[in-house]
């Protein structure tokens, strides 16, 4: 007979025999009981200050490393603020595991002190969630939970966990093996797709790789990079992809869709052939789905069938693993191309052509302020491919995907489905745990900033030093632009006065991090350089930067690819290209 | 926009008629019908869902239905060969008792229950079988009616059950990982 344990000590064994080094959590009421043995546990638990900061701070850790995120959060309240980050990462494919203490089963349901529903509330925004009412369901659960978050599409998985299962007595047995009779991610792509694929991609002239975060996720960077230099295809790299495909490689072209390049936006255009892997053709990529790529075939590789056809045909569709994929891919097109090898000269000289008069740029201020993009490109180039990049969500965000050189996967986060402002903070205190010895640098908007930068604190306390550079343009900035645009310069509810309050400086200070300050174009390296060399405390730098800076290139929301616009009422001269 | 009928084999877990109804909803799809029952396996209930959709949109929700981890199986069931039934209970006035009854047996329906007032009649069939009934009961004075949502069964030897992983063959017993696995 096995010994007798508290729920709560199986849970956290449980968690031990997952193999998890860290969770991100806070305690509370009723998930109080399992904090007792975490008490004792090997795994570091970090306290952190705001419950959305747990669920983003596992995220963060998850994107970086690719292993499953955990964080621990108490009912109620506790639960609905991982509302945010449940969605968010089920959105970019994120595998997190949450724990969330329930009410005693008794009480649920009775509008008990602080009870939600949060299995209810977080069914549409999981993989798959669980309610746990039996101390001796706890160990399925929790392997069920980590084998789901990880394998096929990656996903979170929340585990809501009753009181008094935790602290009832049971007997603790990690289960060797699970049964889930509706669950089977397909690993290995079948034989015929990869005919089909091949075929296609041997008939095409005019043929991109389009890439999106699934190879990352996939760990198949390798795999694309032979498959690329095999087609000699135009690549290009979604938001979610930054890093999957070296910025400085011939073939790639950029990044698509809304603020993408107008090289990468123009190939899918003007393709015969979408070799889409791992995308899953949103809304910012494709802008007016009925006149996207209106001449190109798709073939479709993903490991989640419900992606195919969800918003755009696929004339192949490849379902698999992609390192799987792209790794039966390249023997069936070198077998193809033994018959006839396409030729892409005309498709390159027109894509080239393009990558050469339209390169992602901006121009500087003409008032002498600090240009937003060049604060981000020369931490760029300070801080190095090496190092990995956070943003929160808009105009920094894009500038940051556009002027940062990226060169590794997972050197790029960001909240791309959801677009959560105050993403940065907590995601890159997450991946800076994960990845202690690389410099995380989070590239914030005054108004992200002021979402979430309570975790700071949680970040000078435990020893873990992230940069945050703030790009302080006293707006919201990416709203203030559509307002600019879109609403004839009517600012309602943009200024956030970040330049007069708060002073970030000394918030940084009281929140125990170095705060420096940039002012002037010829300062920045040199602030820079000082954020880089303050490795002993978390730093945030506030830029101060002109205000009316935008984004472009851009294709407004609901308009065609093909309306791309380079600056304001400014289309590229098509008429000088040969498309 | 057309009807199809889908069969849907769930584990018999809590919140599983909820997950299904909560993915219809969010995803946008039109529910007409659903019936929810128990099978000959204890552990596994079955659902019946009847939509009205574009065809190409049915690989999608069949795929998105696919996608929740209780569910085993989903099978769109062919029009020709699947036996489609309803039931109904409806109470009807005694005011002309002679020709409800007369209806009551053209349409091979049943009483089930007597009253001064009203009369249960109880039907098993086909939607036209039940509307062509409600339609020449209507005018006799309906007081209340319930209908089931519809349940349907292919013919033959052929199951949904057969169309499950393990009926085919698949193992659906998995290893479990730590940590150090899933990095790669």
């Amino acid at each position: 007979m096995a010994k007798e344990i508290t729920g709560a000590s199986s849970l956290v064994k449980s968690l031990e025999a997952a193999g998890i080094d860290v969770m991100f959590g806070i305690p509370g009421g009723a998930i109080l009981p399992a904090y007792d043995p975490i008490f004792d546990s090997t795994i570091r638990h970090i306290l952190v200050r705001h419950e959305q900061g747990a669920g983003h701070a596992a995220t963060g850790y998850a994107q970086a490393t690719g292993r499953v995120g955990v964080c621990i959060v108490t009912s109620g309240p506790g639960a609905t603020n991982l509302v945010t980050p449940l969605a968010d990462a089920a959105m970019d494919s994120v595998p997190l595991v949450a724990i969330t203490g329930q009410v005693p089963s008794a009480a649920i349901g009775t509008d008990a002190f602080q009870e939600a529903d949060i299995r209810g509330i977080t069914m549409p925004i999981t993989k798959h969630n669980y309610l746990i009412t039996d101390p001796a369901d706890i160990p399925r659960a929790i392997a069920e939970a980590f084998h789901i978050a990880s394998t096929g599409r990656p996903g979170p998985v929340l585990v809501d966990i009753a009181k008094d299962a935790l602290q009832k007595m049971t007997t603790f047995n990690y289960p060797k093996n699970i049964q889930l009779a509706g669950y089977k991610p397909r690993v290995e792509p079948e034989a015929e797709a990869i005919r089909d694929a091949a075929a296609l991609i041997a008939q095409s002239s005019k043929p991109v790789l389009f890439v999106g975060g699934g190879v990352i996720k996939a760990n198949a960077h390798k795999q694309l990079m032979r498959l690329a230099e095999l087609i000699g295809a135009p690549v290009v790299t979604t938001l979610m992809a930054r890093g999957a495909f070296p910025d400085s490689h011939h073939l790639h072209l950029g990044m698509p869709g809304m603020h993408g390049t107008v090289a990468a936006v123009t190939a899918l255009q003007k393709a015969d052939l979408l070799i889409t892997l791992g995308a899953r053709f949103d809304d910012r990529v494709t802008g007016k789905l009925s006149s996207f790529a209106v001449n190109a075939k798709v073939i479709h590789a993903d490991i989640d069938p419900a992606e195919i056809g969800k918003n755009r045909f696929a004339d192949v569709a490849v379902i698999g693993d992609l390192a799987h994929t792209i790794s039966a891919l390249i023997p069936a097109i070198e077998k193809e191309f033994k018959k006839a090898e396409p030729d892409l000269t005309l498709w390159w000289k027109q894509m080239g052509s393009l990558r050469a008069t339209y390169p992602v740029g901006y121009n500087q201020p003409e008032d002498g302020s600090v240009s937003p993009q060049y604060v981000i490109e020369r931490i760029g180039a300070i801080s190095g491919p090496d190092s990995i990049y956070v943003a929160g969500v808009g105009q920094h965000q894009m500038w940051a995907s556009q002027f940062l050189k990226f060169e590794k996967p997972r050197t790029w986060l960001n909240s791309g489905g959801l677009g959560t402002m105050g993403y940065a903070v907590p995601a890159a205190m997450g991946a800076k745990v994960g990845m202690p010895d690389t410099t995380v640098w989070a590239i914030d908007g005054d108004g992200c900033f002021q979402m979430t930068n309570q975790e700071l604190v949680t970040c000078a306390l435990n020893n873990i030093p992230i940069k945050v550079a703030i790009i302080n343009n006293e707006s919201l900035g990416m709203v203030r632009q559509w307002q600019t645009m879109f609403y004839e310069g009517r600012y309602s509810n943009t200024s956030l006065h970040s330049k007069r309050i708060p002073d970030f400086v000394k918030l940084a200070d009281a929140m125990g991090c170095a705060g420096l300050r940039c002012e002037r174009t010829e300062d920045v390296d040199a602030v820079i350089k000082e954020a880089m060399s303050i490795n002993d405390q978390p730093v945030v730098v506030d830029f101060r930067v002109f205000r009316d800076a935008m984004v472009w290139p851009m294709v407004a929301a609901g308009s065609s690819n093909d309306d791309i616009m380079i600056a304001r009422g400014l289309t590229p001269d098509w008429d000088s290209q040969e498309l | 926009m057309s009807t199809h009928t889908l069969a849907v084999l769930v584990e018999n877990s809590p919140g599983v008629l909820a997950r299904v109804a909560s993915l219809f909803s969010r995803r946008a799809y039109n529910i007409d019908s659903l019936a929810v029952g128990p099978t000959e396996n204890p552990d596994i209930s079955r659902m019946t869902i009847v939509l009205n959709l574009e065809g190409h949109v049915l690989d999608q929700v069949m795929a998105q239905v696919y996608k929740l981890v209780n569910v085993i199986a989903v099978s769109e069931m062919p029009t020709q060969s699947t036996i489609h039934r309803e039931l109904l209970l409806v109470k009807v006035a005694t005011s002309q008792l002679d020709e409800v009854l007369a209806i009551v047996a053209r349409f091979g329906a049943a009483v089930v229950d007597e009253d001064a007032d009203v009369i249960t009649v109880e039907a098993i069939g086909e939607s036209a079988h039940i509307e062509g009934l409600l339609k020449a009961l209507t005018p006799l004075g309906i007081k209340e009616l319930v209908q089931s949502g519809l349940v349907a069964l292919e013919r033959g030897a052929a199951a949904l059950s057969d169309r499950t992983l393990s009926a085919q063959g698949i193992s659906t017993l998995h290893e479990v990982g730590t940590q150090a696995d899933y990095q790669n």
